[in-house]
């Protein structure tokens, strides 16, 4: 890797004007391949999920997938874009060994949707339109395994090896016109665009989209032009930027590097770009000898696609409530501010507070069990909220339990510990591990006094009047219930049996 | 046994239902057939003998239980070797494919099994249906049965030659700008190019997809409806298959008729190129057409001018993008992986090795003619000459019935003779291309021998889409008509091998 | 239309992955020009206002359900691969985009 020159952001910003194109690859959740049979289940067995089609065998042909069409109508729609009368698919021809066909079945000047947009809102409110160009179909490519190289890389590896259970799972390709006047913001942007896009797609039942597992991968593309100039500059395009953080600091990370290179005199190449995730730069790929000429073509072997208006209304009319509305209402009816509710967002975890909350929580409770415990699990473990062993109705219940004080938030934290350990549901969890509050009054009592005899100097000064001090013969009397009694309650004893008002 | 072989398709599938003859018999005719011929003619590439005598005792052993045979159950049948054959050889003609075991068969290959037609094995071809004349197989030309010195046409020369030399009496045949039509005119036997979509293209490997189509090839007109009953019909696996039912070939083939008929000749298809014996005996037709009760209408159809030339970008462009998927990786021929070359440099190399001389030829034309700067000159407008040409053919059939024409402007050439002359080998399909850019249907039937060197000329009927059954109906009037002229079927008046 | 020169048919020949020798080059590159000098005719119709054909047929809208198709087993799919390890193909290392 080598060391990259950079200037200060704000130096860069007070110099020259970020555009960005941002493009985002989809993986839909289709239960078979764009142009096959295959399922598209995910599988560790690899080349078992192959047919002559998806592995380009002589002979085979390509049959399209209509509820990859659909999903993709529902994006285009919901993108606000217009969809196509008539359009075809394409191909896009260059050799990989990824790809069995040494074409991608694409679509090039005929996308299925065009111009539309997409308003995200930043941190602070603020709603910025991101101009969507095209939405349109295609394929993925197989997975290759490098052997003999450093870190399963391809630079210095002595072969590879090809499964092919990925190639031809359907993708939709999401692209913006370029993104202007977002100013030292546009990285900002760049993630809040991804972000919405995702809760989009999610809303839209077309795809999980986790970004992680690289069901959506954004490339970002970057230039720069000197303050109040119009013409683009050159841009550079960095592939797969695969999570919402990373996204922010590739554009952050470029528009560093491209001011330090404008400013010492350099040009930039356009090129294609590495993101690196453990120090957030950014490095140049192989520069190709000679500019890519894909050959694009219409795909003869596919009928074009021509959506009814009969079709295309019944699938707006189907569409879900749009996310950011959506999170505007639950944020009024949950009476939160902005930036909680864009860190929520961000979390990914709207739906998951939502059903919890329509499982029967409050959503104070939701909000801080999912936000604080279960988001700090989840990045312990490096996954998203999502995919954690526990379902908003469990969560609901252990909320429950805290409300009606059977379990105070030590015992819940317990509780979830075993659920996500997989032990059972939180009253089994409660029940194995024996976390219920003590209630017993008697025992409870016990326990108070026994704490009032061993710290008399504090009780005195709780008679004298210093009921800030109650706290200390609170913890003794948690600690010797091992946690397992209600601090409130056990404080009103403690204040009670000492005669002082609370 | 000698009189086995020459039975038409129709007469072995009724001595066989009727208990004349068994399956086996007939396939262990055709087996020595070709045993003592092939070496000579060199029509198949692979022999199935162990599956095709398979197939017939199975047919024989349906037969005994008591169940109901198809149309052409038990009838030996040469497949191009174009079509994938599960676990049996499939190598498209190339070196690239060369011992290649598809692990799949084409659903035409499913048809022919499901109707019991007995697959005899694979016929030799130009490599990837690229030429016309067979001499592009990597595995060596097919010859003649006429004069074996003679080209046997192409691409589909190896099941033309099958047919005529009675290694089958039935074969497949695929049709890009001709493979089909020209073959059958240039060896005295009958092929059919069905409508685009007529016939499935799954587990045909693709030269050209929007011009390539499989069709029957026979020695009569009744026996190609029957195979092209047999292989046609939708295929959900095929995007570009019709979804409707097939034309009513068989029945046409049994009344053929042109009475009240309006047939046209378009001027086009003559001039500078023709052979005179292939003009005489075109004209003779026209005249026998008359005789038989068709009225004869002059059609001018300019576009069909350019056709050629569309055709030699369409069908290299698809193919560069087509021939791609040969690459090394996950079948097919490897050539220098010797640890040290990249991914990227084995498959040039096993490119460079495994393809012949006309295939890298059209791949590099193709790759030209869509590469930017070029594509709207070549390919773009290419497409349009197709639209013209389409317009043309519309604009013809609302005056005619049937177009005819000669089926290839000369007589079987000597093999070598246009090997290096691209150009002139392209002139053997200026007839029968516009019909493939079109995407309508057109039978080759013999016509004659040309006067001047004794060899077969054909006569192409072109009728619009999906009207294949006109073919038939046409096709078997003119055969009957000629059959009676010369006291025989053309093909008795070929040398014996 | 321009000849087509030697470096043309290197760079055809480069974006088609053929690696073709030298004396190919010069023949590849005098007998693509008369080829394209001969079917360069078509350019004739560049300007008419007419739509291009790019499927035979006028159909439109073929789609499959959504369903599930076996799929070949792993080793049918690898049966041809000229090379495999670990159940999947094996092949040259690949150089390029990471
Ligand atoms: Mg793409
Ligand atoms: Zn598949």
């Amino acid at each position: 890797m080598t060391v990259t020159d950079l200037v200060s952001y704000e130096d860069a910003l007070a110099a020259y004007d970020p555009v960005m194109g941002l493009e985002v690859h989809v993986e839909l959740g289709t239960k078979t391949k764009m142009f096959c049979g295959c399922s598209t289940e995910l599988k560790q067995d690899a080349n078992s999920q192959t047919c002559p089609t998806c592995l380009g065998l002589p002979g085979s042909l390509p049959v399209v997938n209509a509820t990859g069409v659909e999903s993709a109508i529902k994006i285009g729609l919901a993108l606000n874009c217009t969809i196509a009368e008539w359009c075809r698919f394409a191909r896009k021809n260059y050799f990989y060994p990824d790809m069995p066909k040494n074409f991608q079945t694409s679509q090039y000047d005929e996308p299925i949707a065009f111009d539309g947009y997409l308003d995200v809102q930043l941190e602070d409110g603020e709603v910025f339109r991101v101009e969507i160009e095209r939405a349109h179909m295609e394929e993925d490519t197989g997975k290759s395994t490098h052997v003999g190289g450093a870190t399963g890389r391809i630079h210095g590896a002595r072969h590879s090896l090809l499964d092919y259970n990925r190639a031809g799972i359907p993708l939709i390709e999401i692209v913006t016109k370029p993104i202007e006047g977002a100013g030292e913001r546009a990285p900002e942007v760049a993630k809040a665009y991804v972000a919405e896009l995702r809760e989009l797609i999610k809303a839209l039942g077309v795809s999980e989209a986790r970004m992680e597992m690289g069901q959506m991968r954004c490339d970002v593309n970057l230039s720069l032009r000197p303050n109040g100039t119009q013409k683009f500059g050159t841009r550079s395009e960095t592939k797969n930027v695969n999570s919402l953080r990373s996204v922010e600091r590739a554009a952050r990370f470029e528009i560093q590097r491209h001011a330090a290179v404008l400013s010492s005199g350099g040009t930039i190449i356009q090129e294609t770009r590495h993101f690196h995730e453990e120090d957030g730069s950014t490095t140049s790929g192989r520069v190709k000898e000679e500019a890519e000429d894909y050959r694009y073509f219409p795909e003869p072997d596919l009928v074009p696609v021509a959506p009814s208006r009969e079709w295309v209304e019944e699938l707006r009319a189907t569409l879900p409530e749009l996310p950011r509305l959506r999170r505007n209402r639950l944020r009024e009816e949950w009476g939160i501010s902005e930036h909680d509710m864009q860190s929520i967002l961000n979390a990914g975890a709207v739906d998951l507070i939502t059903a919890t909350v329509d499982a029967g929580a409050d959503s104070a409770a939701a909000r801080k069990w999912w936000m604080g415990e279960l988001a700090r699990r989840a990045n312990e473990d490096g996954v998203e909220l999502a995919a954690l062993a526990i379902t908003p109705e469990q969560v609901a219940r252990i909320a429950a339990l805290v409300a009606e004080g059977s379990l105070n938030d030590k015992l819940a934290r317990q509780t979830f510990e075993g659920v996500l350990a997989g032990e059972g549901d939180p009253d089994t969890v409660v029940e194995k591990r024996g976390l219920k509050v003590v209630s017993d009054e008697g025992a409870l009592g016990t326990a108070v006094d026994e704490a009032i005899a061993a710290n008399a100097a504090i009780a005195d000064k709780i008679r004298g009047g210093k009921v800030a001090a109650a706290g200390a013969l609170v913890g003794a009397v948690m600690k010797a219930t091992r946690g397992q009694a209600d601090a409130a309650r056990v404080r009103e004893l403690i204040l009670e049996k000492l005669g002082v008002e609370g | 046994m000698a009189d086995l072989i020459k039975l038409t398709a129709a007469e072995i599938a009724a001595k066989i239902a009727s208990g004349e003859l068994t399956a086996v018999e007939v396939t262990e005719a055709h087996l020595a057939r070709i045993e003592a011929v092939d070496e000579k003619v060199h029509a198949f590439l692979h022999i199935d003998r162990e599956g095709a005598l398979a197939q017939a005792r199975a047919v024989d052993e349906k037969k005994a239980r008591g169940e109901k045979l198809g149309p052409l159950a038990g009838v030996p049948l040469a497949l191009k070797d174009i079509f994938t054959t599960e676990g049996v050889p499939t190598t498209v003609g190339s070196k690239i494919l060369e011992g290649w075991l598809p692990p799949y068969d084409a659903t035409l290959t499913k048809k022919l099994k499901a109707a019991d037609v007995i697959i005899l094995g694979k016929t030799n071809m130009d490599e990837f249906a690229m030429g016309s004349s067979t001499e592009n197989s990597a595995y060596g030309p097919t010859g003649n049965p006429w004069d074996l010195t003679k080209i046997p046409g192409g691409s589909g020369g190896g099941s033309s030659a099958a047919l005529a030399s009675f290694q089958a009496p039935l074969a497949i045949g695929t049709d890009t700008g001709g493979s089909i039509r020209q073959p059958a005119a240039v060896t005295g036997t009958v092929g059919v190019k069905p409508t685009y979509g007529g016939v499935s293209r799954y587990g045909m490997v693709a030269f050209s997809s929007s011009l390539d189509q499989g069709g029957p090839c026979a020695r009569t007109v009744l026996d190609a409806a029957l195979l092209h009953e047999a292989i046609a019909g939708h295929d959900p696996l095929d995007s570009t298959s019709i979804d409707a039912p097939v034309p009513p070939v068989v029945e046409a083939a049994r009344n053929g008729s042109v009475e009240g008929m309006r047939v046209g000749v378009v001027k086009q298809f003559r001039g500078e190129g023709y052979q005179a014996g292939v003009i005489q005996r075109f004209d003779e037709s026209v005249a026998l057409l008359k005789e038989l009760g068709a009225e004869i209408v002059e059609l001018d159809c300019p576009s069909f001018d350019l056709a050629l030339s569309a055709y030699y970008l369409i069908a290299p462009s698809e193919c560069s993008s087509n021939l791609a998927r040969f690459d090394a990786m996950r079948y097919g021929l490897r050539v220098g992986d010797d640890g040290t070359k990249s991914a990227e440099d084995v498959t040039a190399l096993t490119r460079e090795a495994g393809f012949g001389p006309e295939v890298k030829r059209r791949i590099m034309l193709g790759t030209y003619a869509l590469s930017s700067g070029y594509y709207d000159a070549y390919y773009g407008s290419a497409q349009k000459v197709r639209t013209l040409i389409t317009r043309d053919f519309e604009k013809a059939f609302e005056q005619v019935d049937v177009i005819v024409s000669p089926t290839t402007p000369t007589t079987a050439f000597p093999i070598g003779e246009r090997t290096d002359d691209p150009m002139a080998m392209y002139l053997a399909d200026v007839c029968t291309i516009p019909t493939n850019l079109a995407g309508n249907a057109a039978m080759s039937l013999p016509c004659g021998l040309a006067p001047e060197d004794g060899l077969p000329v054909g006569l192409q009927i072109i009728a619009p889409a999906m009207k294949d059954d006109r073919l038939y109906k046409v096709g078997a009037a003119v055969e009957a008509a000629f059959t009676e002229r010369w006291g025989h079927p053309l093909l008795e008046e070929a040398p014996a091998l | 239309m321009p000849g087509i020169t030697r470096e043309e048919v290197a760079h055809l020949a480069r974006l088609a992955r053929l690696e073709l020798k030298a004396e190919e080059l010069d023949h590849f590159a005098g007998q693509l020009d008369d080829i394209i000098g001969a079917v360069a005719r078509v350019s004739e119709v560049a300007d008419q206002d007419v739509p291009p054909t790019s499927h035979p047929l006028p159909l439109t809208n073929v789609m499959r359900p959504d369903e599930v198709r076996p799929s070949l087993t792993p080793e049918q799919a690898l049966s041809g691969a000229p090379a495999q390890e670990q159940q999947r193909f094996k092949v040259p290392q690949i150089l390029g985009e990471e």
